[in-house]
């Protein structure tokens, strides 16, 4: 009754096909299977948003995610983000502005900070707050997290025509 | 923690779900966004044997005005009601009660009768439609079924639904014109569960509530249309009509303590959201005095 299921999907561009058994999550999937690790599993409950992945451009929790759940899907994980140059000066922006310490919850903060600043260009640091309040960072205090987005969210607003 | 093991079943029809739901019953349990079940099961609160997946229903998913009522597919995401220019206009409540269901991420996948047929007491949903009066419709091996919103919640992730039925679409009546609505919770960090909220909707005439409608959550094992409501209905509010209204709130209330809150903490705060909504649909900043929190 609990035998694999085939899935087919995208993951950062490249066609994948697997037999996976139905309780297992996207994050473990990610990471186990196809050893993408960038994805960090903290809570397993959707609470610290340390796995945050983006699903057909949309931003997830893999850890609420079935992998069965993602046939004929398209997955973006921090490593397709960053080696897409998409978030690059995003990243920048945080090493500069020294928005890590440890660096577990910094591939969800990207995906959730890059997810805000498509969908709107100059967010405040309220908005900013908002967009994050589903990603947990235990060391920073949130503060330079915070200042790398807007610092980001400004660079990009110039550079637009 | 991982889930324990289950099948893995896709439904390709509703008639199929409930084929599958008609067989497997209380070993089943109907897999939709997740957003509720996937924690449960990670948590081992549930270890369901079987899992329907309905999430490629198409026919669950999409918002309809049609005379004066706002049909909402069950699988419509939480994301899909915060951006639904039907739902601001008609059911404005709702819109606003959204943006509180926890985050981003998590609004992109968790749907409205999932967060309804899940029923956490603490969750926004199901207190918007036991205040605007919801209809939820559920199909099963005996066909349709139409159960009032107020009727629908039977305990802490627990309704009327059987094991055979499936939570279809929601209807509410679209809000009346001159209808205002308040919402807002206390929560430790903002997405989060509510320790207490409020869900309120109202006609004013003049200066006096022609009629209003409370419904209180995180404070009982499922959400409170409050009684005390109807000492503010035709009736000149003044500070001395709205601290009887909240003293009668308090009798009503029978709340829980956990880690969260005391009962006394929560009595407390049910009462200064009320004091907040009343003052915020009349628009009477003074009727907040003394309510702090």
């Amino acid at each position: 009754m609990t035998s694999a299921v085939t899935i087919s999907l995208n993951v950062n561009g490249e066609r994948i096909e697997a037999d996976v058994p139905p309780r297992l999550n996207l994050s473990d999937f990610l990471r186990d299977h196809l050893k993408l690790t960038g994805t960090h599993v903290g809570c397993e409950h959707g609470v610290c948003g340390a796995c945050t992945v983006r699903v057909n451009g949309e931003i997830v929790r893999s850890c609420l995610m079935l992998a069965v759940q993602t046939q004929d899907r398209s997955v973006e994980t921090i490593e397709g983000l960053s080696d897409s140059g998409e978030i690059a000066d995003l990243q920048a922006a945080f090493r500069e502005r020294n928005a890590l310490q440890c660096g577990f919850c910094t591939p969800g903060m990207l995906m959730a900070a890059q997810d805000l600043l498509k969908h709107s260009s100059q967010p405040d640091r309220e908005q900013i707050r908002e967009h994050l309040s589903g990603n947990y960072c235990r060391c920073t205090g949130y503060q330079a997290i915070v200042d790398a987005i807007e610092t980001t969210a400004r660079a990009r607003a110039g550079r637009l025509p | 923690m991982k889930a324990a093991p289950f099948a893995y079943a896709r439904a390709t029809s509703v008639a199929h779900a409930l084929e599958l739901l008609a067989t497997h019953g209380e070993r089943a349990k109907v897999l939709s966004g997740g957003q509720s079940l996937m924690p449960a099961m990670n948590l081992r609160l549930i270890s369901p044997e079987l899992i329907v997946d309905i999430g490629e229903l198409a026919e669950l998913r999409g918002i309809v005005v049609k005379q004066g009522v706002l049909t909402i597919g069950a699988l419509t995401r939480h994301v899909d009601l915060l951006k639904s220019a039907e739902v601001i206009a008609h059911a404005p409540l709702l819109a606003d009660a959204v943006a509180h269901v926890a985050h981003p991420a998590i609004r992109n996948r968790g749907t409205i009768g999932g967060s309804l047929a899940h029923a956490d007491p603490a969750s926004e949903l199901p207190a918007c439609m036991v205040t605007l009066g919801a209809t939820i419709i559920a199909r099963g091996p005996g066909g349709e079924r139409r159960i009032a919103a107020n009727a629908f919640f039977a305990g802490i992730y627990e309704t009327v639904l059987s094991p055979q039925e499936l939570l279809v679409a929601v209807e509410l009546p679209a809000a009346p014109t001159h209808s205002t609505h308040f919402f807002h919770e206390f929560a430790r960090r903002s997405g989060d569960y509510a320790i207490v909220g409020l869900a309120a909707q109202a006609i004013v005439r003049g200066e006096q509530f022609a009629d209003i409608r409370l419904g209180f959550f995180a404070i009982g094992d499922r959400p409170l249309l409050a009684k005390s409501a109807s000492r503010l209905i035709d009736v000149a509010i003044t500070p001395a009509i709205l601290s009887e209204a909240s003293s009668l709130l308090g009798e009503e209330l029978d709340p829980p303590e956990d880690q969260q809150a005391t009962p006394a903490m929560r009595r407390h705060l049910a009462k200064v959201l009320l004091a907040r909504g009343v003052s915020s649909l009349l628009s009477r900043p003074d009727l907040c005095v003394g309510a702090p929190a």
